[in-house]
């Protein structure tokens, strides 16, 4: 008896395979790869989910078409070992909330049979996006959201090309470091930091940093970034007076802080600052008192003097949506070519191999539009081990690439300048 | 440090008369009316947006922009209480809590539409820069902001002691049915208490986009900051409210410069919590 069932077993498995199996060989030559895109299209950040949408969009069209660059399946149609298959991107809104990153990776997976997702932005939103993917065993290739945790929980399914905020914290005392090498001498750091989870985790990291690279910290202020009115933070920074103040905002705070640094006098040697000060609403409300701060970025146009593909593709990018390609653009442009690459190795779209070949990924300098040494996943963290910062520093009310030295597109101008004399 | 100490009084003292002004509005038609008014943040967020487009369309300064700001928001003032609010005053308690909530939420999420959610500033006002006192720095703006706050709550206070419709409000205030036994129209007195608290929101509103940034959801920190000095002064207290305004200025820029700044709301709410549980009725309510 037990072993006729045996026999049944082995019967059935059979039958099975010989069903998966036609099924499979549809899998290994679709001739549309559809992948999900994750982003905020609507909401309070709209204007970016656009930008990611665009930059995310180029990406697929240089895939899919024959474009003289080096980046990964430029020169080809669409995967060569796939028999040609183009990539699709499959758009869904996520309104920038963490519930519908759940919701939306979900719908993606079962309804539109999406293959891999990308995406989401905002960090909280990512973090619950790949959460999904991890539980619905799907490839996630994110480059555009900046929270040190998303690559600490370990998931299998989830890449991120992108730097996260603990490098690009290191990026901003490396930089220290480097003007102490032009003898620019730095003692003293206050760090200060709204206090949810962005600006918290940064806060972490640059205490740590301050004592691990010699600088005494002198002071360190958290604060909740919807306040009315910061003059006891800044009364603090005035009283601590440090070297450099190491700041991380978004973009109310950013405003309301440049504002008040102003109105009470605070003029340390340098401001160096995370994501709100590089919003495209920072500029136009601040103007020239926004003169010599040093933000981090991953992108710069100005990147094109020493990497000229970053100018060809600004091109592609003017000639299809009229406009220059901003930080947010550039950063989810990336995740497309990592996954349509990986697909391409795989030689199928079955979530294992394709995890298994993400992992073997290895893009040289020249594949990718950054100052990084290319792209090449830790095997622990899935996190980019190339992926670095840039430092960028508002002169003359743009965004001008000062750091690392070799790809600056200008001199670091230092110390600060008066208030009067921005 | 007692350089700071005296810095960190002087600002408390200039955010602290612009709360003031915010939350008399809001205690004026509490008083009145028994209903706290959700979207007074809202109303708030309108005054300053209109002081931006008169100031980016017609190039009107921000000083000159406040007559027009008290008038349209008396205005709107009037057609909420009309439209909105006198239609749930005899409904369910619950009806005329959440009416002027969704009165709030309408107006944020018109705003984002017509508007966008982009920061906006204005950025050359007649009034702008700081000048030194001793070793103190004043910001001019904030400083004309919180006079002319304080000019606003006293000729506020004048109207009602000193003029016949002021004194129809107060006696609104005190006892609704007595009032209207003493042939008080009271139903014109909430539309004017619900106006006047519209208008005095709004030109703080004009006051505050000399120097504060604009956009849909500005209001929401000094609506909830109002709430608390409402309550703190005495629900329907005006002296109450000026008084509690200054004072929550105060407390927030003194014990985030000598606390802890990620603490400076908690340390406020805490002051307000301590009055409410040993004097419930506020500071000078009664």
């Amino acid at each position: 008896m037990a072993h006729a069932k045996g026999i049944g077993l082995v019967r059935i498995l059979v039958l099975l395979l010989a069903l998966l199996g036609p099924a499979s060989v549809l899998a290994e030559s679709p001739r549309v790869i559809r992948i999900g895109a994750v982003y905020p299209l609507t909401g309070n950040i709209a204007s970016t989910g656009l930008d990611c949408r665009r930059g995310a969009e180029l990406a697929v069209d240089i895939i899919n078409g024959k474009y003289d660059l080096d980046l990964p399946l430029a020169r080809g149609e669409g995967l060569p070992n796939l028999g040609g298959a183009k990539i699709e991107l499959v758009f869904a809104d996520t309104r920038g909330e963490p519930k519908n990153g759940i919701a939306e990776v979900e719908r993606l997976v079962s309804q539109e049979k999406v293959v891999a997702i990308i995406g989401a932005y905002q960090s909280s939103v990512t973090k619950t996006a790949s959460q999904a993917t991890e539980r619905l065993k799907i490839p996630y290739v994110c480059s555009d959201s900046s929270s040190p945790t998303l690559t600490q929980s370990g998931y299998r399914y989830f890449f991120r090309a992108s730097p996260h905020d603990a490098l690009f914290a290191r990026d901003q005392f490396n930089f220290l470091k480097d003007m102490e090498k032009k003898g620019q001498k730095v003692q003293t750091i206050a760090a200060l930091y709204e206090n949810t989870e962005f600006g918290s985790n940064v806060g972490k990291e640059v205490v740590k940093l301050a004592q691990e690279y010699g600088y005494k910290l002198v002071e360190n202020i958290s604060y909740a970034a919807n306040a009315t009115d910061v003059t006891s933070e800044v009364g603090r920074l005035v009283r601590a007076n440090p070297d450099v103040l190491m700041h991380a905002s978004y973009i109310t705070d950013a405003i309301l802080f440049t504002k008040t640094f102003k109105e009470m006098g605070f003029k340390p040697k340098a401001i160096m600052t995370f994501a709100g000060y590089i919003e495209p609403a920072y500029l136009p409300a601040v103007k020239s008192d926004g003169n010599g701060i040093v933000v981090r970025s991953t992108f710069a146009l100005d990147l094109a003097k020493a990497k000229p593909i970053v100018a060809r593709v600004n091109e592609l990018f003017k000639k299809k949506y009229g406009t220059d390609m901003s930080e947010n653009a550039a950063r989810s442009f990336t995740a497309p070519f990592v996954l349509a690459d990986a697909i391409n190795r795989a030689k199928t779209t079955e979530p294992e191999a394709v995890v298994k070949a993400i992992q073997e990924t290895s893009f040289g300098p020249e594949q990718v539009i950054y100052p990084w040494q290319g792209l090449k996943f830790d095997p622990q963290t899935h996190q980019n081990v190339y992926a670095r910062g840039i430092l960028v520093q508002i002169q003359k009310q743009q965004y001008v690439t000062v750091w690392p030295f070799d790809s600056a597109a200008a001199d670091v101008i230092w110390p600060l300048p008066a208030w009067g004399s921005r | 440090m007692s350089g700071q100490l005296v810095q960190q009084l002087v600002n408390g003292l200039l955010i602290g008369c612009v709360y003031s002004l915010i939350a008399i509005g809001l205690t004026l038609i509490w008083g009145v009316m028994n209903i706290v008014n959700f979207a007074h943040g809202d109303f708030l967020m309108l005054g300053m947006f209109v002081s931006f487009w008169l100031y980016t369309l017609y190039g009107i300064d921000p000083i000159f922009a406040i007559p027009v700001c008290a008038l349209l928001l008396f205005v709107l003032g009037l057609l909420v209480y009309r439209y909105a609010v006198s239609r749930v005053m005899r409904g369910p308690m619950l009806a005329q809590l959440v009416v002027t909530f969704g009165v709030a939420i309408f107006l944020a999420n018109a705003a984002v539409l017509l508007w966008t959610p982009d920061f906006r500033v204005i950025d050359r006002p007649l009034l702008s820069g700081t000048f030194a006192l001793g070793s103190v720095q004043v910001s001019v703006p904030k400083l004309v902001a919180s006079v002319g706050s304080v000019l606003v709550s006293g000729a506020l206070l004048l109207f009602l002691e000193r003029t016949r419709t002021g004194k129809a409000i107060l006696a609104t205030e005190m006892n609704r049915d007595s009032a209207l036994l003493m042939g008080i129209n009271t139903d014109r007195v909430n539309a004017l208490s619900f106006g006047i608290g519209s208008a005095l929101v709004g030109i703080a509103g004009a006051f505050l986009s000399m120097y504060y940034y604009i956009y849909p959801q500005v209001g929401g920190t000094f609506g909830t900051l109002s709430f608390a000095i409402v309550a703190l002064g005495g629900f329907g207290s005006i002296s109450g409210a000026f008084v509690a305004g200054i004072l929550v200025g105060l407390v927030q820029t003194l014990g985030g410069y000598f606390f802890d700044p990620a603490y400076k709301y908690a340390i406020v709410f805490l002051l307000y919590l301590l009055t409410v549980w040993i004097r419930p009725q506020g500071l000078l309510g009664w």
